[in-house]
């Protein structure tokens, strides 16, 4: 199993850190190495703060191996308020269901279980409705 | 740059090929391209191939299909762009025969997704996403789609029926296409109650993926006998463009911005506009792509994609016909291979021997594929030389 690397992105699926460019002070999730606004290195972490709107969201009725347990399960994108844009599972969802322009938040739920090897649990990032009122 | 022409076509009906092995696969439509081609002998082989190391256990593909085929030392190449492989493959071809690096070049394109029961094919064509930032969250190529496709019918007031337009065109293509995997027309009240996958994507919106091998031969002038037989196609244009590979790190997830690109740059080198092809060999992958790679290439206005196929301007007696052998959701979708056989069946056009479908007067073709949603997009313009 791939823990080195489920090790090495704990701190962006726990925490949703990404960067903020030293350069032109735009603000990147997932972090990357090049700054997407003004071409800089981008290398100075900064946590979001896991507030954003679904700009576009589909329900996998089709889950592949080691996520059927939440079959069917909502995936979004989410624009961030900071600017970003992440794709994210959706949890906590009423009979009200999903619609675009919904607010939503970061919370962190288990992503994965592999079946295979002891069955790792991945825990990760999910965003759910924002509780009316709580902005 | 040296002109660059297509000397040998072959292919192998696109379907499920319990019996054939992936190497034997590709021999077929290597060879059936080789037979065409009066002698010609390639001095480099370009694979096309996404899922082997995978789905077979087995790499190093441009050596073993060399070996198999029986053309000894010769040099090898393996291109991976995603479902876009086939066409990156035949792009480097190109590049090889235009810069006067060898005389003549075999593409192949193959895929062997039957190796494998069970949902790992779904998840090794994820690895073609982001794999730490889209394919973690249990995002497969159909989630994409339905991501892409909703937020389409959100932005332009699409009803999700209309797409259903696109598979039914090319079902009816497909019919006279024997080497198609569906050749069976479907209604729209088909359509219409067909299974969520990714919902709004639904299963009639997704091409079947599916065991293939296409393979085209590329000469110089030089190398072309005199009184040569097959009717000879040009390649005019071949561009490769790359967008930012995750959905989430794009200004404007609709644009398609490679698929635009890339259509400008083929089209430039031609030195023609878009408008001025006889038919349109898209990716329609997902029906939402087929709207989004009509759109972007500029045949419909963004949004309206759907609302002139159903007046009838894509279908085969149409202003521009698209995939006129049913595409990949009718041929079938051979991945890897996928872009090959999309530029042989512009090529049995342009050489007027496209059978029932036949677009009259054939005379250039604008070739695309796609990998997911334009994260490469792979664009050529073929021309028969009269
Ligand atoms: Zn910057």
């Amino acid at each position: 199993m791939e823990v080195p690397r489920h090790w090495r992105l704990k701190q962006q699926r726990y925490a949703l850190v990404g960067e903020v460019c030293p350069h032109c002070e735009g603000k990147i999730f997932p972090p990357r190495d090049v700054c997407p606004h003004c071409g800089g290195e981008a290398k100075t972490p900064y946590t979001f703060s896991g507030k954003g709107t679904v700009y576009s969201y589909t329900i996998m009725h089709d889950a592949p191996a080691g996520y059927d347990e939440n079959v069917p399960y909502t995936v979004a994108l989410v624009k961030l308020e900071e600017g970003p844009m992440v794709t994210a599972q959706l949890t906590d969802l009423d009979e009200q269901g999903v619609q675009i322009g919904m607010p939503v938040e970061m919370v962190t739920r288990r992503i994965r279980q592999d079946g295979d090897e002891r069955g790792l649990l991945v825990y990760g990032y999910k965003f759910r409705p924002m509780i009316a009122g709580a902005r | 740059m040296r002109d660059v022409f297509i000397t040998g076509i072959g292919q192998v009906p696109v379907g499920e090929h319990w019996e054939v092995s992936l190497r034997s696969l590709a021999a077929r439509a290597m060879l059936a391209a080789l037979h065409q081609a009066e002698g010609l002998r390639p001095q480099a082989l370009f694979v096309g191939n996404l899922l082997a190391p995978v789905l077979s256990h087995q790499a190093n593909l441009a050596a073993l299909l060399i070996d198999n085929a029986g053309l000894d030392g010769i040099e090898g190449h393996l291109v991976e762009a995603g479902e876009a492989s086939g066409a990156a493959a035949l792009h480097s071809a190109f590049l090889a025969i235009a810069s006067g690096w060898v005389e003549s070049a075999l593409v192949v394109g193959v895929e062997k997704v039957t190796d494998y029961i069970g949902s790992g094919v779904e998840l090794a064509l994820a690895e073609t996403e982001d794999a730490d930032y889209e394919t973690a969250q249990g995002l497969t190529l159909s989630g994409l789609a339905g991501l892409v496709m909703q937020r389409y019918l959100h932005e332009y007031g699409v009803e999700r029926q209309a797409l259903g337009v696109f598979p039914t065109l090319m079902h009816a293509n497909a019919v006279h296409n024997p080497n198609a995997m569906f050749r069976k027309a479907i209604r729209r009240e088909a359509y219409a109650k067909a299974e969520m996958i990714s919902d709004p994507v639904n299963l009639f919106d997704m091409a079947p993926y599916a065991d293939g091998a296409a393979a085209v031969l590329l000469s110089s002038r030089a190398a072309i006998p005199a009184g040569f037989a097959q009717p000879l196609v040009r390649i005019s244009g071949s561009a490769l463009v790359t967008d930012r590979l995750a959905l989430h790190d794009r200004a404007d997830p609709l644009a398609f911005d490679a698929a635009r690109l890339s259509v400008e740059r083929a089209c430039r080198m031609a030195g023609i506009l878009p408008g001025e092809v006889n038919l349109f060999e898209l990716s329609d992958t997902f029906s939402i792509y087929a709207a989004l790679s009509l759109e972007a290439a500029g045949f419909a206005p963004t949004g309206r994609a759907a609302q002139l196929a159903e007046q009838g301007e894509f279908a085969l007696n149409g202003r521009m016909p698209i995939n006129t052998l049913g595409g990949m959701k009718a041929r079938g979708n051979p991945i890897g291979a996928a872009g090959v056989y999309q530029v042989l069946e512009a090529v049995l056009q342009l050489r007027g021997q496209a059978g029932a479908n036949q677009i009259a007067h054939a005379q250039r073709a604008l070739v695309q594929m796609l990998a997911g949603p334009a994260s490469t997009a792979v664009t050529h313009v073929l021309e028969r030389v009269s």
